[in-house]
């Protein structure tokens, strides 16, 4: 479950960010949408831990952030947060079974093969796991990058533009797919994009989603909040 | 996985610039291995020959070469004395004892040395085979003489005139091999010890004319110098001044020419050691700029670690891990190259029968190899890894 209050993040040498309140049940999908300078970094960031809130509460899976210290809030987020970057970042040097491994090595876990195994397994990769990310196609690379992602069973996937200069028949695929894993591991999936294919094969798939469009703020406005229940999602408007 | 593991394959998923900073940390660390195992085994040689010797007395001349030809059998002696001035030094009161050196011939190269029972004693040679010398003619050759010249106890062999080898041999009077010592590691493996008798007979006969002349020749029978342990260290003031005012002979002190020495090839060795000064901090240099690259190249998959739940010290660790990666294979691959060096020099000085070295002792000053590998890849891996440390996460999610 994800929950803010009252939320804003104000820059040391800039302007003050407001968001909206809301709140999204566990194993619902958040579709997050704007343009750039909206706030969305700023949001995934407080959502992650990586910055903390100048006010208000944010609450990610039962642990309200701003109570996390600086050390805390690193091994929380391993065990909470699967990060899907938007471009990936799969160690050069590394093969697909070492890139995961790398995962368990961040989190301070000791190496679990039958669970990088697993994780490969169920994203359709396990045959790759000796090669080298160059070696990969974008859509296995996708794939790789979300197994890990997924590796130590988050209960909050964050996918950053994860359609990015894809075609539109990779892109339905890459929703479905995020769809799916989030779906398999009841965990609560946040997908930021500026792309408005994603909000359109999110419908495809069937899921409730719940869509907030991030609007460039003035100082200290307050934009509308949403309180959304997974289970009615889909009978809300668009 | 371990951070020793992982910061491996990243030093080697560049294996140019890892290569390279390990050839010049490699070549750093053997220069100054090389430079210390120099100066310790040199030192050592000396100080192993020295054993004990207070004084050395011979013919007036350069003191360094003095001790160099009587001491160290490294250079040509000064000339001769006579046996009476060095008989009249054995009455002095100051004087322990008196160990005569005559010089003159050799066996391919390695020096014949007349002397008396004293000399094997001073540095407690043991014998390997055989007994020491119960006449004259008879001789004990050292261990790396009876290995390079496959002399063994019973064979017979002709001196040489002079010092180095292809001089005039002695082919009238025949030496015996009564002995063979066990190698001591000092000046004693590379000689040939016989009676002082020996060395007299050798010439005498050989220019004898008839019976009166070689009345003649024994009375102006001299020896080339004389080894003196002094009853008291006081002796050391006034000894050599007694020796130098009153006799036609000089006395040098070994310790003090040794010391002289050793300053002159100190001049040498901290040439050396700037010079490996130099090549550890090009090394330094490069490994810090290779580190510093690997961060800038990487910094996108650090602030993935960090997103995956990285604390910073364990991102600034995989950078120090790497740097001490590095530290390590030079430092060994640096010392057994310094050891390789060192073990062919040592091969090149016994060739040419010069001050016996050995290869691959570890003496304690090789501590100072591995301690500046790690100074170097601390310092050059401190800046890479505050990098490392600061980076933040939030660019992850900017980059666009």
């Amino acid at each position: 479950m994800i929950s803010c209050r009252q939320l804003t993040y104000r820059y040391a040498s800039g302007p003050e960010l407001a968001f909206a309140d809301l709140e999204v049940n566990q194993g619902a999908t958040l579709l997050l949408t704007g343009a750039s300078g909206s706030g969305k970094s700023t949001w995934l960031a407080l959502l992650a831990g990586l910055l903390p809130a100048s006010s208000g509460q944010m609450t990610v899976a039962g642990q309200v952030l701003d109570q996390l210290s600086k050390i805390n809030s690193d091994a929380w987020r391993a065990r909470t947060i699967g990060f899907l970057p938007q471009k990936l970042h799969l160690s050069a040097a590394l093969t697909v079974h070492d890139n995961l491994e790398l995962a368990q090595w961040a989190a301070g876990q000791t190496t679990d093969n039958s669970r990088i195994a697993e994780a490969l397994t169920a994203l359709g990769v396990q045959d790759l796991s000796k090669r080298k990310p160059s070696q990969l196609s974008g859509g296995q690379a996708q794939r790789v990058a979300l197994a890990r992602a997924v590796l130590l069973q988050p209960e909050v996937i964050l996918a950053d533009e994860p359609t990015a200069s894809l075609d539109d028949e990779a892109c339905h695929a890459a929703v479905s797919l995020l769809s799916d894993t989030a779906q398999r591991l009841k965990a609560t999936l946040v997908i930021a994009t500026h792309d408005s294919r994603v909000k359109k094969y999110l419908e495809a798939v069937s899921r409730p989603f719940l869509d907030i469009k991030l609007a460039s703020m003035p100082m200290n406005a307050s934009v509308m909040s949403y309180k959304i229940n997974s289970d009615v999602v889909a009978n809300l408007p668009a | 996985m371990k951070t020793i593991l992982l910061s491996w394959r990243y030093l080697w998923s560049r294996p140019l610039a890892a290569g390279l900073n390990l050839l010049l940390l490699t070549l750093g660390l053997a220069s100054i291995t090389f430079v210390l195992l120099v100066s310790q085994q040199i030192t050592m040689a000396f100080e192993r020959d020295l054993a004990g010797i207070d004084a050395v007395v011979g013919a007036k001349g350069s003191p360094m070469q003095l001790i160099l030809s009587g001491v160290f059998h490294i250079d040509a002696p000064t000339g001769n004395v006579p046996l009476a001035a060095v008989r009249e030094l054995e009455k002095n009161p100051q004087v322990a004892r008196v160990i005569p050196i005559s010089l003159g011939d050799s066996f391919r190269g390695f020096r014949i040395v007349g002397t008396s029972f004293d000399y094997p004693k001073l540095y407690s040679a043991t014998l390997a085979d055989g007994t020491l010398w119960t006449q004259p003619m008879q001789a004990v050759v050292g261990s790396q003489v009876a290995r390079q010249t496959g002399l063994k106890v019973g064979d017979s062999f002709a001196g040489a005139h002079g010092l180095g080898a292809g001089g005039e041999s002695h082919g009238k009077v025949m030496y015996r091999v009564s002995g063979v010592l066990a190698a001591s590691g000092s000046v004693l493996d590379r000689l040939i010890l016989t009676a002082t008798e020996s060395v007299w007979k050798v010439h005498e006969t050989d220019t004898a004319l008839d019976a009166e002349d070689q009345k003649m020749l024994e009375e102006e029978r001299e020896l080339t110098l004389a080894l003196i342990q002094y009853k008291s260290p006081l002796a050391a003031v006034t000894f050599p001044r007694f020796v130098n005012s009153t006799t036609e002979m000089q006395a040098a002190a070994p310790a003090l020419e040794i010391t002289r020495l050793l300053s002159m090839i100190g001049v040498g060795t901290d040439v050396l050691k700037a010079l490996a000064g130099v090549l550890l901090l090009t090394a330094g240099l490069s490994v810090f700029i290779a580190l510093w690259s690997a961060v800038r190249e990487r910094r996108a998959d650090l602030a993935l670690l960090r997103m995956l739940g990285a604390p910073p010290r364990k991102i600034a660790g995989l950078l120090l891990c790497e740097a001490l990666w590095l530290a390590l294979l030079a430092c060994a691959l640096g010392l057994l190259a310094g050891q390789g060096v060192m073990a062919v020099a040592a091969w090149t000085l016994e060739a040419e029968k010069s001050v016996a070295i050995s290869a691959f002792v570890w003496p304690i000053e090789l501590v100072l190899v591995p301690v500046l590998a790690l100074g170097v890849a601390l310092a050059a891996s401190a800046l890479p890894a505050w990098e490392a440390y600061r980076i933040s996460v939030f660019e992850l999610l900017q980059s666009r």
